[in-house]
Parts: structure tokens; sequence; C-alpha cells
């Protein structure tokens, strides 16, 4: 008896501590904001607006820096955001919306996991009455105010362009693609395979690798056992770029890879001539406007249901 | 009266689960509202129901890792079923039997083939992968928009007398189960046989039958939970229920059933998925950052199973 106790208030304690952390964490800026609450209200009138944002995962860093955009805004619009992390599985990701709506955030920005899987949960926001913003991937049910996206197709054709002129529009290449049916996988597919027709470019493996860098690797691998002769890749994310880098560096063969996202870990291989170039989405943009946009919902402005966020490609000079 | 309140302290996870609430109550407001429990029962049912036929898996001192990818393959079975049209009834009937038939497949490799349980479902988690990729090529598998969606869908998200659904299928699992392991004569095979194999054995009792079906149990479950997720979402993830099999296991654990076999309820079970439930649900009411819930699930976890252990060294 006495031991349980012990364990008991030893939950109790390890739980408010944890407790203790994220509150520090998620009510911070909460507090400062109450403190200036006079004096500042340019973002939200009156009382802090809750904003809610299911991201599909927190485990890539283009969504970390999403994240980071979209916190960063928050604050100076002083509006209360709360992140909760998908982990790429849908199912979560409905109970994550579902812990939003119970919690009454005032609107919900999902970043999908699925642009199938997510319309229950956009329904589910809607039959609660909270409006919802769309994030990078789009939702193919429900009703949404918004979506609020790079215009991949346009970063596809950037890349397959740019390919284009790197081999004299002539040669053999791969494309790694991303998760199958995710609007980005398509999009950017699309735009770079408009950019290669018509030229003697001619595309001699095309395989999934689902944005992963451990996955982009391995098919890279396989690809270049099975291949003699290839000039160029180009993966739908960076995670797979640079996957896909390692077994060409390990294949000791010369093959241009290019990524989209420009990454951290991309732009510095960009910088050191491993990498030939990588698409510039504006991850953090896409956050920051995500939270401009859903401010100007709840001052019942009207916004625009389509707002593409520009791409730039980054090589090395 | 003091009998049944000793009774009350001796069930750690009941307690565990309580205290945990009680905790999570007062730090937040919102955890204890209406709706809030009914999400907290909606989102345990999924697991909650995987983890009924792990609890039978695990009692007879086997395990079952296969239930991810039956859950998976399953969903995506029905998925298409249902967007070509067919009467939900026989969807669900087909899944479940699909189910069923795997996890007897998973049974005959464990006892004709005496293949350890671990390995062979281990064998088969890779080998339904391929299947459900090979089945959805790789793309999510949308219910479509027909009549027969919209009522696949209330199996999912409907609600009745405002309960959902699910935690209605997630009850009348529990009670099955139950009475399956309290009240018949198979369910006390079932612990006999974890407890000590041999002598069950010797004693007369066809061991191997016992473990087909259970395993065709843990399969079955695992089919219901896939079919209930891919009504909820309307589309079956060619990824889905990936890592399930260790909720599950974690479920059962913290509801102190042994890893070794022959003790364990399905009572157990169901508190320890409610608190693994309680758990995702109130670390997102308060707000912890993602990256920190799962340390906190993993200490919770730790110190529930530690606490079990404990209790049991000292008898």
């Amino acid at each position: 008896m006495k031991k349980f106790l012990s364990l008991a208030i030893t939950i109790t304690m390890a739980l408010s501590l944890l407790a203790g952390c994220g509150n520090n964490d998620a009510n911070e800026p909460a507090e400062t904001n109450q403190a200036n609450e006079p004096a500042d209200s340019e973002g939200t009138n009156g009382e802090p607006k809750t904003v809610g944002l299911a991201i599909s995962t927190l485990n890539n860093p283009f969504f970390v820096d999403l994240e980071a955009g979209a916190k960063a805004k928050a604050k100076e619009l002083n509006v209360d955001i709360i992140t909760l992390d998908s982990q790429d599985d849908s199912a979560t990701e409905m109970s994550n919306v579902e812990d939003l709506i119970n919690q009454d955030v005032d609107l919900i920005m999902i970043n999908p996991t699925d642009s199938d899987a997510v319309k229950s949960a956009v329904e589910s926001a809607n039959k609660a009455d909270i409006p919802v913003i769309t994030l990078d991937r789009g939702a193919n049910g429900g009703e949404v105010i918004s979506h609020i996206a790079s215009d991949n197709v346009a970063g596809g054709r950037l890349a397959g362009e740019y390919i284009v002129e790197q081999l004299g529009g002539k040669g053999k290449m791969v494309e790694l693609e991303g998760i199958p049916g995710a609007s980005a996988a398509r999009d950017r597919g699309q735009g770079f395979n408009e950019a290669i027709e018509g030229t003697d470019i001619e595309v001699v493996a095309r395989q999934t690798a689902n944005f992963d860098r451990a996955e982009g690797m391995t098919v890279m691998e396989n690809i270049l056992q099975s291949q003699p002769e290839i000039d160029a890749v180009f993966a739908h994310n960076d995670e797979m770029a640079l996957g896909a880098l390692e077994a060409v560096k390990a294949s000791e063969r010369d093959i241009l890879v290019v990524g989209f996202d420009a990454t951290d870990d991309a732009k510095a291989a960009v910088e050191a001539g491993e990498m030939a170039a990588t698409v510039e989405q504006l991850p953090k943009e896409i956050g920051s406007l995500g939270i401009e946009t859903a401010v100007k919902i709840l001052n019942g402005q009207q916004v625009e249901d389509m707002i593409p966020v520009d791409l730039q490609l980054v090589s090395k000079k | 009266m003091n009998k049944s309140i000793n009774k009350l302290l001796k069930n750690k996870p009941l307690i565990v689960l309580l205290v945990t609430s009680v905790i999570i109550s007062i730090l937040n407001s919102r955890f204890l509202t209406w709706s809030n429990i009914l999400t907290v029962l909606r989102q345990t049912s999924i697991n909650a129901i995987i983890a009924t036929g792990m609890t039978f898996a695990i009692l007879i001192g086997g395990i079952d890792l296969s239930v991810g990818s039956v859950f998976g393959l399953c969903g995506a079975i029905a998925a298409s079923m249902i967007s070509s049209g067919t009467n939900v009834f026989v969807v669900v009937i087909v899944s479940l039997i699909l189910g069923t038939i795997i996890g007897f497949f998973n049974g005959t490799l464990i006892t004709f083939g005496r293949m350890q349980p671990f390995i062979a479902t281990l064998g088969t988690v890779t080998l339904l992968r391929g299947f459900i990729l090979v089945l959805t090529q790789g793309k999510p598998i949308s219910t479509g928009s027909t009549e027969a969606s919209a009522a696949f869908g209330n199996i999912g998200s409907g609600f009745l007398w405002s309960i959902p659904v699910p935690v209605y299928i997630m009850i009348l699992v529990f009670i099955v189960a139950y009475y399956i392991l309290n009240h018949t004569r198979i369910g006390r095979y079932i612990y006999a046989t974890g407890s000590n194999e041999e002598a069950t054995m010797y004693s007369g009792i066809n061991t191997d039958k016992v473990k087909l079906f259970v395993y065709s149990v843990s399969g079955m479950t695992a089919a219901l939970a896939g079919i209930l997720i891919t009504a909820r979402l309307g589309s079956a993830q060619p990824t889905a229920g990936a890592g399930y099999e260790l909720d599950a296991i974690a479920a059962v654990v913290l509801g102190g059933t042994s890893m070794s076999g022959g003790i364990g309820t399905i009572t157990g079970t169901a508190i320890g998925a409610l608190i693994i439930g309680v758990l995702n649900n109130a670390l997102n009411l308060m707000h912890v950052s993602s990256y920190y819930q799962d340390v906190a699930k993993g200490i919770v976890i730790l110190i529930a199973v530690l606490l079990d252990r404990k209790q049991k060294l000292s008898r």
C-alpha cells in the first residue's frame, strides 16, 4: 500500500511537471499578450483569438519551418496558436482536430496528411461552426474557407526547365515521387513533366519514396543497380533528394540531383556543390500567410479561396 | 463495503486512470466536458478493439504483431468494396472474415509451423503491408460518395442517442470478450494454456486449437478496428495502422496483463486503452508540445507498469 501510494505521488508529480513545461511553452506568449492587451490590438479586436494548427508532421524540417512562420506571425498579430502534430497519420489528425474543436478554438488551420482522409476532420469542424483554412495540401471535401499553398505546378516546371537547360535538352532521368495521391506530389510531377515534354529527355525510372530520406536512398540504390545510364534525378522533395544523393555518392557516378523545398540541409548540399539545385518553397511564408488570413477571417473580412505562395530556384552561382 | 473498497484499491490500472483523470481535470477545465469525454471514448475505441484481440494473444503467452497490417489491409479492402457500391453489410462481413482468416493463418504458422509468435507475426506484418501496397497501388482509396459510402460512414462517424457508434461497438466487443474469457470453456483453456502449456496439453486439451482460436480473434478485432477507421475517415490509407500494434500492446500491459501469459483481464485492457486515450487527449488539451508528448506517454506507461510489477513481485 505504501509503495503504491509513493508511486501514485510520483505519477502525479511527473504529470504536473510535464504539464508545467507544456504550459510554459504554449502560454508564454499568451501571458505577455494579456499584459499588452490594452496597448496592442492591431491584430484581432479585443480578446486574443485562438487558432488551432493541425500539422501533418513535425518530424520534417519543412513543416517545422511552416509552424515557426505561423507562430512568429501569431505573436506579432496577438493571436494564440495551438499546434498539434498528426504524425503523418490520418486517424491521429482526426483526433487532433476533435481535440481542437473541444477547446473551442476560433479557427482551425489544417495542414492535411492526405487530401481525401482529411475530409471528415474538416466536416467535424464545419459542424462545430469553426472556420477552416488548409495549408500546403488541400482537402477534397468539407467547407474550407481558404487554401494557402505554394504553386507546386510552377515549382515543378521551374525544376524541369533547369534540368532541361543543364542537360542541353537530352538525357535519361529518374523521378522520385512523393506520397502517392498527395496533391503536392501530383502537382510537382505534373509541372516537371510539362517542362520536359517535347525535349529528348527520357524518364527511365519513376518511383515513390514517400517524401522520406531513407526511402529515397534505398529506392535510388535500387534504380542505380538497374539503370546503367542516368544523367539527372528530380525528387519531389529535398528529403528524398538528399537520400538519393547519398546513393549517388556511394555509386561514384556523376548525376545531377534536383530537389524541392530548399530545406537547410539541401541548401547546404547545393552550396557544397553536391546537389545541383532545389526549388525553394517558402514554408515560413505559408505559415505566416495562414495566420494573416485567419485574422482577416476572424475580423469578418473577405479572403480569396486560393492563395498561392511564390517559389524560387536555388542553385550554386 | 470494506471488501469492495479493498478490491478497488487492488485494481492498480483503474487507480492510475482515476488519478490521471483527476489531475488532468484540475489542470484543464475542458477535460471533463461531455463532448470531450465522448471524443476520448471515440478515439479510444480503435485501440481498445485491437487491444482486446491482443489480450487474447498475450494471455496464452503469445503476441500478435500483425494487427496493424491486418487493420490496414481490411480497411483498404472495405474501402475498395464500398467505392464499387457493394452493400455495407456484405462489406463488413467480408472484411471481418478476411481478418479472421489472416489471424487463423498466423495461428497455423505458430502451431503447425512451430514458429515463435513474435517471428511468425513479424513476417505477416511485412507480407500484408506488401499486399496493401499492391491492392492500393500506394494511393489512398476513397470510399467515394455513393449511398453505400454514406451508410458506411455512419459506422465510423454516426451517433446513436448522441453517443458515437464506435463507442457502442467497443463496449460490445468488451462484453463478448469478457464473456468468452470468464464464462466459457475456451476462456478457461486460454488461461490454462498461458499459465502452463504443457500441463494443459497433458490434461487432454488441444492447445493448438486454443491458439488457432486466439489468433483468429485477434485478426478479427484488428479487422473490425480497420473497418471503423476507414468508415470514419472515408478513405483507406496505404500506411494506415503502422505502429498500432505497439499502442495495443501498451494498453494490454497497462491493464495488468502479464506478457508471459496466464494473468490478465479484459477490464484491465479496457482501462489500459482508456489511460492511453486520456493521455493522448489530455496532452493535446494541455498544449504540451508534440515533442514532449511521446516523452510523457513513455514515462506514464513505464511508471504504471512498474507499479503493477512491483506489486506482483511483493506478493
